[in-house]
């Protein structure tokens, strides 16, 4: 995973979208080579200071304070440099963050429902969410600190080369050793802490799955068998993180060690220089000390900071891969705005399947008039959503044509087409917002009156009124502590307040105790007078009234006709029909 | 937190190792520019004299970096031992203690919070442990020992130290302090900016059938925008970090060099004595840092750790009561006035309920949603105790029973189906671990999960995922009947565990469940009449009060909200009647 995607392609791409940027980037690097010349410059102003404190009543303090007050003017234009450099970096790192979610959420709304149904809630966000994160941050913070790092590591030796080549001889040969023992380490700690986090990932599972489902566990007297399970795990993720916890902490005493070295290394090659009389001073001395104080700090960082830009590229890739999905087709420039539906529906050929090898429907016919009612039937998991699927045009037909009002539903626009359906489907979604909004979000002008006109129609004016704040109650994510029923209730006003010339209902009623549901029904009658209709339904009576029943088997339609003509063919439907509603057949004989 | 630090005891010997050796390395950190200023005031001074003295002093370096990596070695392994140890054995006694919660804890506390404890605030606490064995000693040490190694060296010179200091620390402070809240904001806004996104993608068909795409870009653009402003507010403070501090310890440098030079003039210092100053207080603003980061960790582990230790004290099982054999031995169950009022809950669930079911019976509960039904059966297997009333199962109080008996004795399908992560057999054996193959494929059969199942790769064997999510609904909940039938129970529970079954397959279960060779006694729960229209008695329940009790042809006669139940559902038949 870590090395898929890291590809010239992702990064040039990565380029490109930040060419934006490219002044404030260029501006942010400039700034970065100015802090680090100045934090270079200052010890060596120091260095020079203290070869002028050389012993009692040798010191030229004028001298003193004019270097003390070279050395407070560059540390005024570092730290300016410095600010403006770390205000350039968030701007570019979070207005990148800001773009990229921007184009992945505007790109979702293009995204085909083939894409979405297919991929979990989870994995989008978590693209959109962690990966944006990561790769932000990753890319440069990374590049800000790699691009400083070499900067100080080039700088410094540079400067020593100049001053005294034969230390920096010093600081050269153990460079390698630097290197090494920071790679040897991030490698081993990079192992071990996937290890760890896929044995948490295990873990978390696991009390996932045990904790939401207690009452299950509980109901089961499964504690014991549970709690050993998870000492299991729990022993492995000990050991794992152990290692894990103990290998990371061993960079900074390891390249510490290092670095003391060189320090050492300096000190005895420094001192020995200055009483060999070579003109290397004391001041100078102090120079090279600090210098190789700071010299190995770099190595880390950018030991840390290949893997973070490896992991970036990867989190791009990721997100790439999501924003180079093919969109869904553009409605045809001339295409039609649907307007004055009166409700014909005409199905012809229509073949349909969602992956190639196994086709769900085919040459399927049917035509539907004004005001008729289709009821879709067959056993659990039949795939009667598909239908629905295809007449909202969530999914477009393989074969065939969709017409409504005599136009192949790909001619009009998407929105005027949906915009002809009023829809109610099994899975209610409500969204975090007040009861008002979640009714008026079929028709955002509908006045008071007309909203609550709609909840009345829906059966549930009564439960918002008693809600703490009415109509302006917020409502949680998908509803938060509403019963499913209640949820079901709010998507029927939503529904009655647009009053679209065609419905399509699935399963409504579901959540809905029976008593509550035969109002609904009243309502849904009269929604459905005049209206063409098409009803997932369980019902009998629903089914019984119904001018076309489509029976579905399989994901296929196997049998189409109404009620009558069904029964007498005494195939699927009648097999059925009496299994299904035999307890009602001899209820109504009684 | 007095209870979370008695899990780090078994640790004693870490807990005191890694602060110490951590202590030591800091000390010797402290030493190195008392050795430098050797070097170069006994060293260098003396000329060609002082070679044996740089030698000596390029030697204490050497072993002081050697030794100083040693004692960081120990202290770091001993620091992750003890937080690594820590935290395993918290999560073990948080588990355990979690298994053992009833429904009513586990109601009062909530799944997610459980699971945020045991996973997320655990792990912050380790590393809390960890930084603050590491790093607690440490960093005061060298701040506090640099301060008091540059009064040894120069007294009058180490004032600069006593201005410098506090003032760094108060930038350091003042701007730790004031983002860490405003960090918090940022992720309230960043939980916005995916709550929108996630409901767009939970909604996705509604908001296309509405035509909201474009409002929906904006209302993410709003929220983006926002988590934008406020993620520049917090970068452009912690931006003034590292440029305010390098003002600071440059003019501390300049302060040294000052006084360094007056001091040095009137011979009251030595060259070497103003470089050590100088690298004394390059020292200061590293270990700062750290210390802020650490005190900030800690914190936030402390608040973590008043958390975990709420739930870890939060009273887990029920009470058992004397032994009591009052009852009538006859009947399966008796229900003797049982009401039950939820926590936090003003009214009672259930109330004023009177029922005896001899062996053998079935029995239905029908009635609309929330009132009362499976609160009332949860009161069989004991989930919750009934708060009036006593609930016997042969004549004794539940309480009365040591729970695994009484659970043992009922075989329940709850309203969620349920799988675990494993294999069909697994998740059947739930049941009764010792049932063979036969006894499960006859439980799939009456289940009528026997088809599917031999139709699957692997049949008893085959794969579960977490949560059954490989599974469809109805076939999930066949397979949860299954798993409560394998238990051959006394008592068997259906709670309302038909509702994702076609009527087929509803009519062909209740069948096999009419014909099980060990005859249990059936509770099922149904908001349809036509499940229960076959029950020996039916439980009508209102608002958590019983309103009916008797056959369905009784029930039709006498009960109008059974009767209005059943004209709803079978409306044609209702007309003609």
């Amino acid at each position: 995973m870590k090395n898929k995607g890291f590809d010239s392609s992702t990064l040039r791409r990565i380029l490109r979208d930040l060419r934006h940027y490219r002044p404030a980037l260029i501006l942010s690097l400039l700034l970065a080579a100015a802090t680090v010349a100045i934090t270079l410059y200052t010890p060596f102003l120091t260095g020079k200071a203290i070869d002028l404190i050389v012993d009692e009543g040798k010191v030229n303090i004028p001298q003193v304070m004019l270097i003390a007050a070279q050395i407070g003017v560059c540390t005024v234009i570092s730290a300016i440099c410095q600010w403006v450099m770390n205000v350039i970096n968030n701007r570019i790192t979070y207005g990148m963050v800001r773009k990229l979610r921007r184009d992945a959420f505007e790109k979702l709304q293009r995204l085909p429902l083939s894409y979405l149904d297919s991929h979990s809630v989870g994995e989008i966000v978590s693209r959109m969410m962690t990966d944006v994160d990561q790769f932000t941050d990753g890319l440069l913070m990374g590049f800000s600190q790699f691009f400083t790092g070499i900067l100080t590591i080039f700088g410094t030796l540079i400067i020593m080369l100049v001053i005294r080549p034969g230390i920096a001889l010093v600081v050269i040969l153990v460079t390698p050793l630097s290197l090494f023992v920071a790679s040897f380490i991030s490698k081993r700690t990079y192992s071990m802490f996937k290890k760890q986090s896929e044995t948490r990932a295990e873990q978390t599972a696991m009390i996932d799955e045990y904790i939401t489902n207690h009452k299950v566990v509980v109901a089961f007297g499964r504690e014991d068998e549970a709690e050993e399970e998870f000492n299991e795990i729990n022993e492995r993720l000990g050991k794992c993180s152990l290692r894990a916890t103990f290998f990371s902490s061993l960079t900074n005493p390891c390249t510490r060690f290092v670095n003391n070295l060189v320090y050492a290394g300096v000190a005895l090659t420094g001192a020995l220089m200055v009483i060999g009389g070579q003109g290397f001073s004391v001041g100078q001395l102090s120079v090279f000390l600090s210098y190789a104080n700071q010299y190995t700090k770099p190595f880390n960082e950018i030991s840390g900071v290949l893997t973070e830009l490896q992991n970036a590229l990867a989190c791009a890739a990721r997100l790439f891969e999501m924003m180079d999905e093919p969109e869904i087709v553009p409605d045809k420039s001339d295409a039609r705005v649907l307007d004055s539906v009166d409700g014909n529906v005409d199905l012809e050929n229509v073949a349909f399947s969602y992956t190639p090898e196994q086709d769900l429907i085919r040459d399927l016919n049917l035509s539907v008039k004004p005001g008729q009612r289709i009821a879709i039937v067959g056993p659990t998991g039949c795939g009667k959503t598909t239908v629905i699927n295809l007449l909202m045009r969530f999914y477009d037909v393989k074969a065939g044509e969709i017409r409504v009002e005599g136009t192949d539903v790909r001619n009009v626009t998407r929105d005027s087409l949906r915009a002809s359906w009023g829809m109610v489907l099994q899975d209610t979604w409500l969204r975090a917002a007040t009861v008002r909004e979640n009714i008026a979000m079929s028709r955002p002008d509908a006045t008071e009156e007309e909203i609550v006109a709609a909840a009345k129609a829906a059966h549930i004016h009564s439960f918002i009124k008693r809600l703490p704040q009415g109509y302006d109650t917020v409502l949680g994510e998908n509803g938060g502590t509403l019963s499913q029923g209640e949820k079901q209730l709010l998507c029927i006003a939503r529904v009655m307040l647009a009053l679209p010339p065609m419905l399509i209902l699935d399963e409504a009623t579901s959540s809905i105790d029976t008593r509550m549901e035969l109002k609904i029904q009243n309502s849904f009658a009269q929604m459905m007078q005049g209206r063409t209709s098409f009803i997932v339904a369980h019902r009998l009576s629903t089914i019984e009234s119904a001018d076309v029943i489509l029976v579905m088997k399989d994901g296929k339609i196997i049998e189409q006709g109404d009620h009558a003509t069904l029964l007498s063919q005494k195939g699927f439907y009648h097999h059925l029909y009496f299994s299904q509603f035999s307890g009602a057949v001899t209820a109504s004989d009684k | 937190m007095k209870r979370l630090l008695g899990y780090l005891k078994p640790y004693k010997k870490e807990v005191v190792i890694s602060p110490l050796f951590k202590f030591l390395e800091a000390i010797f950190d402290l030493l190195v520019p008392l050795v430098v200023k050797y070097i170069i005031d006994v060293g260098i001074a003396k000329g060609d004299q002082g070679k044996t003295d740089i030698f000596a002093g390029f030697g204490v370096l050497i072993v002081f970096a050697i030794v100083g990596m040693l004692c960081a070695l120990v202290a770091q392994y001993y620091a992750a031992r003890a937080a690594v140890g820590f935290s395993t054995d918290l999560r073990r006694d948080l588990f355990s203690h979690i298994q053992k919660f009833s429904y009513k804890e586990t109601d009062r506390v909530g799944t997610s919070t459980m699971i945020t404890r045991i996973t997320a605030d655990v792990n912050q606490l380790q590393s809390g442990v960890n930084m603050t064995l590491r790093l607690f000693l440490r960093s005061p040490v060298v701040v506090f020992g640099a301060m008091i190694m540059a009064f040894t060296v120069n007294a009058q010179s180490a004032l600069v130290f006593v201005i410098v200091i506090p003032l760094l620390a108060a930038v350091v402070f003042t701007i730790m302090l004031k983002t860490v809240p405003l960090f918090q904001g940022v992720q309230k806004n960043l939980d916005r900016v995916t709550s929108v996104t996630r409901e767009n993608l939970t909604g996705v068909r509604v908001i296309r059938a509405l035509g909201k795409e474009a409002s929906e870009n904006e209302r993410f653009r709003a929220a983006n925008e926002e988590h934008n402003r406020a993620q520049n507010h917090v970068g452009g403070i912690s931006a003034l970090m590292n440029p305010l501090t390098l003002i600071l310890v440059n003019a501390g440098v300049i302060l040294l060099l000052w006084s360094g030079a007056e001091l040095v003039q009137i011979g009251e210092m030595t060259q070497g004595e103003v470089v050590a100053m100088t690298n004394y207080m390059a020292q200061i603003l590293v270990e700062l840092v750290k210390f802020a980061n650490t005190i900030i960790l800690v914190n936030k582990a402390i608040a973590c750790g008043d958390r975990v230790e709420k739930v870890l004290s939060a009273p887990a099982g029920q009470e058992t009561i004397q032994t009591d054999t009052s009852g009538d031995t006859s009947l399966a169950v008796a229900l003797c006035g049982v009401g039950l009022t939820y926590e936090n809950n003003a009214a009672p669930s259930v109330s004023g309920i009177d029922l005896k079911i001899p062996r053998g019976t079935t029995v239905g509960i029908i009635g609309s949603t929330g009132s009362g039904k499976s609160s009332l059966i949860n009161l069989i297997p004991r989930f919750y105790d009934a708060t009036e009333g006593r609930v016997l199962v042969n004549g004794r109080d539940v309480r009365s029973y040591p729970i695994e008996e009484l659970r043992n004795k009922i075989a329940i399908v709850p309203q969620k189906a349920v799988l675990f992560r494993g294999t069909v057999r697994s998740n059947l054996l739930w049941g009764n671990e010792g049932a063979d193959d036969a006894t499960l494929w006859a439980a799939l059969e009456a289940a009528q999960a026997k088809d599917f199942i031999e139709a699957k790769e692997g049949g008893l064997d085959a794969p579960v995922a977490q949560n059954g999510r490989n599974f469809s609904g109805g076939q999930r909940q066949r397979l949860t009947i299954a798993r409560a039938l394998v238990r051959q129970a006394e008592i068997l529970i259906l709670d309302d565990s038909s509702s994702a079954l076609d009527y087929a397959t509803d009519a062909a279960l209740r069948q096999a469940i009419r014909s099980l060779p060990n005859h249990p006694t059936v509770f099922i729960i149904s908001q349809r009449t036509s499940s229960l229209q076959h029950a020996d008695v039916i439980l009508v329940l209102e608002d958590g009060e019983s309103v009916g009790v008797g056959t369905h042809e009784e029930l039709l006669k006498s009960c109008e909200v059974y009767r209005e139940i059943y004209d709803s559902q079978f409306q044609k038949g209702g007309d003609e009647a």
